[in-house]
């Protein structure tokens, strides 16, 4: 086991997690974002950088600070280690820059976009970013591409987190797409468009942080938060499949199945295309009750909170911080003009 | 002129031929190396104090002693021909030039790490080198001094050219790797370090052409001898190469220690600037590292002549010092314009960043299209902030160097030269008139 000191909070975990995995065990508004991990993807993370954090102490053996910040998702922890994340201003600032860095090439078509609602990059903008952007020139821009008869590819809004791929190759027979081009003309491509119709397959659309692929079962029918999602299971009969599923209602419809995700958006099991696409019939499920929306997300809450900062238990914020805080108090609920709701 | 330890007999007839070479005192140093314990030939190496001659410097023996040796597990040695950086091109001479020292470098060292197979992992376009080494392999092979039992010692080699695809970030160690797999070429996060799980997930050193090579004359003359070469911490001898516009741009084999000034300006080197013209800027050690304006690179900021050492280039930190680099010597004469040097260094970073992660794959390109329009006359005062915020924004924050290597030109190239930058934006007509360049509040024509 290994202590650790966690923006000023001490946890202990098992030797080998990572930075990012024994914040979350803390939980609430300590963890840091993760736009490219993915739990139950191996060797998934490290690429979008949102999760970096500052090691103020390396060690008990070697409490030296490190020289560059790390990225939590791969770092793992030492005993006696001291990360510091929301109360460092530089890992604020640095956080800063990559949402300023990832919206570059990412429209803001959020008011078209499928995924607005349950968007990691929305999420992670919203609550670290700024609301203007220094980039004047032109954006690259993709025509859509149907890869497959279920998932449609938008490379316009891909952030080339890589989940896919892992994705592909760690639950599909044979993966038929991939990292195609170098630097920011590297695209997500289906070679000679091959299609994406594994068995599998339709796990790159729960993985997705961005609304680069989509369900074209599901796609324009509704925005997500207008929906209810249900939990419900069935005999599937699949070896890898676990029938455990979210059914997503309007009215009596089942517009959409996705595999369940826990409060950081990951998969808990995976769900073969068959459940996801071909079973949107209340019949076909056994229904389990309402799904617990955990994240601060406009699905279970209706509205937007800044849960970046834990304001009880960090003594000396960052004076952007509660800059910030003053302008807009993360837990002042009220309507326009002060009046309650 | 001092001694030359590497390119002694560069110049003999027939020298990249086995028979030749051997005649010159080739494959001595194997048959050396062999007499002794693996031990102590790392330790030799390590006396040497010969740090990494790829760019970054680190001590080469102590990278060699921080291999893992788990039991019943393949070790290999890497070496990283990769040599893709703009200004550097040493290894290319080297190995086209003496395929055997190469060779010769890479037996001892797979040796004294206890690798079985070693690997030359040689840049795309190399690719008449490539057959140079090939034949020299082939030769060396016949001569019992690669394959089964060399020399009856018992200790076995077997070593591969791989040619790359052409990319410069395979030049970065772990991108290597992965491109010597058959993968694409992209960085991996760091750890578990290349020393612990490199190439095949086995313990691997990677080194640089000129490193390898250099381990040979090492073992010659025993390391505490060759540590007596040199300035300091900055031990041996190494390759510059020297372009721009001098008078005598070339590779040349440097004691470490020769003043800045004497190796530009002396007929026995670069032979001075030419076309009688004025010195400007200098970059000392690939496209990568920071600027520097004559007066810093001839002098410290203390006013300590500057020396061709690991440390003398770096005194002053990147305020006013820049880093020996990979010894890619890069000299400006004054009618060179800073803002399109930059630009044409931007637009090299932003070509090949992998795309991997983010504040890279985007950074890169939007200080190339930036500086683009700074260039082109179109941009404004606020340009030359945000070029030095994106670099920073990029700096430390990405998987593998090539984040900062494509950050430092830009960031020195405005801390030093800023009244260029600017003179771009208040004279838009002037600085894009052809041949124009600012020289204090003077226009060249």
């Amino acid at each position: 086991m290994a202590k650790i000191t966690f923006d000023g909070i001490e946890v202990e975990v098992p030797d080998g997690t990572t930075i990012l995995n024994a914040a979350r065990k803390i939980g609430g508004g300590v963890v840091p974002p993760a736009m490219c991990y993915y739990t139950p993807l191996k060797g998934s993370g490290g690429k979008c950088r949102a999760c970096l954090v500052r090691v103020a102490a390396g060690s008990t053996k070697d409490p030296r600070p490190m020289p560059k910040l790390v990225a939590s998702c791969i770092t793992p922890v030492q005993d006696g280690m001291v990360v510091e994340n929301t109360t460092s201003q530089q890992v604020l600032d640095v956080r800063k820059g990559i949402v300023e860095m990832l919206l570059i090439n990412h429209p803001l078509d959020c008011p078209v976009c499928d995924q607005a609602g349950e968007c990691d990059l929305q999420n992670f903008a919203y609550e670290h970013g700024v609301s203007t952007t220094r980039y004047e020139e032109e954006r690259r821009t993709f025509e859509k591409i149907d890869i497959g008869p279920y998932v449609q590819l938008h490379m316009t809004r891909c952030i080339l987190c890589y989940r896919c791929v892992y994705t592909a190759d760690q639950l599909t027979e044979g993966r038929v797409h991939g990292v195609l081009g170098r630097g920011d003309a590297a695209e997500i491509g289906t070679y000679i468009e091959n299609s994406i119709d594994k068995d599998f397959s339709g796990n790159v659309i729960d993985v997705c942080p961005v609304g680069a692929l989509t369900d074209k079962t599901f796609r324009f029918k509704q925005r997500v938060w207008f929906t209810k999602p249900v939990n419900a299971h069935r005999d599937c009969g699949h070896e890898k499949c676990a029938g455990r599923v979210t059914l997503w209602y309007k009215g009596k419809d089942v517009l959409r199945v996705t595999a369940r995700k826990d409060e950081y958006g990951e998969v808990k099991e995976w769900i073969c295309n068959e459940c996801r696409f071909e079973k949107k019939e209340t019949s076909d499920w056994v229904i389990e009750g309402p799904a617990h929306i955990d994240r601060s997300s406009v699905i279970s809450a209706n509205h937007y909170e800044l849960p970046v900062i834990n304001p009880q238990v960090i003594a000396d914020l960052p004076e952007s911080t509660v800059r910030e805080l003053e302008k807009n108090p993360p837990l002042k609920l009220g309507g326009p003009n002060g009046t309650s709701f | 002129m001092g001694r030359k330890l590497l390119t002694e007999h560069v110049n003999v007839e027939g020298i990249e031929t086995f028979a030749v070479y051997r005649k010159h005192g080739g494959y001595r140093a194997v048959e050396k190396a062999l007499k002794m314990t693996p031990e102590e030939v790392v330790e030799e190496v390590k006396k040497s104090g010969l740090r990494g001659r790829g760019g970054a410097g680190f001590p080469t023996g102590m990278k060699w002693s921080f291999l893992a040796k788990p039991e019943g597990v393949p070790r290999y040695l890497v070496c990283n021909a990769d040599e893709s950086e703009p200004g550097t091109f040493k290894d290319r001479y080297l190995m086209s030039k003496l395929p055997h020292l190469l060779i010769e470098g890479m037996i001892a060292g797979s040796y004294a790490l206890g690798a079985r197979t070693s690997y030359i992992y040689i840049r795309g376009e190399l690719l008449y080198v490539l057959r140079i080494l090939e034949k020299a392999i082939a030769e060396a092979y016949a001569a019992g001094f690669l394959g089964e039992n060399i020399l009856g010692s018992g200790y076995s080699l077997d070593l591969h050219v791989h040619p790359g695809g052409g990319a410069y970030i395979c030049g970065e160690e772990t991108a290597l790797l992965e491109s010597l797999e058959g993968k694409r070429g992209n960085p991996r996060n760091k750890p578990p370090f290349p020393a612990v799980q490199g190439l095949y997930a086995r313990p691997t050193v990677v080194n640089n052409v000129e490193s390898i090579a250099t381990v040979v004359p090492i073992l010659n003359m025993g390391g505490d001898e060759y540590a007596k070469i040199g300035v300091g911490r900055s031990t041996g001898t190494k390759l510059f190469s020297a372009c721009g516009h001098l008078n005598k741009p070339g590779i040349y084999e440097l004691e470490l220690g020769v003043p800045v000034e004497e190796f530009i300006y002396s007929d026995e080197y670069c032979g001075g600037i030419w076309k009688g013209r004025e010195l400007k800027a200098v970059v000392a050690g690939g496209s990568s590292v920071p600027i520097l304006p004559k007066e810093l690179i001839l002098k410290t900021a203390a006013g300590e002549p500057r020396l061709m050492t690991y440390e003398s280039l770096s005194d002053g930190g990147f305020v006013t010092g820049t880093m020996l680099g990979s010894g890619g010597f890069i000299a400006m004469d004054e009618t060179t314009c800073i803002v399109k040097n930059t630009w044409n260094f931007s637009r090299f970073y932003h070509h090949e960043s992998c795309g991997q992660c983010s504040p890279c794959r985007e950074g890169t390109g939007w200080l190339e299209k930036v500086l683009h329009r700074l260039e082109h006359g179109h941009g404004s005062m606020h340009d030359i902030d945000l070029i030095v915020s994106v670099a920073k924004q990029i700096e430390g924050n990405t998987i593998c160097p090539l984040g900062e290597a494509a950050a430092w030109p830009v960031a020195a190239a405005v801390r030093h030269f800023r009244d260029e930058f600017e003179w771009h934006v208040t004279h838009p007509k002037e600085a894009t008139a052809p041949g124009a360049v600012y020289r204090g509040n003077l226009v060249m024509a």
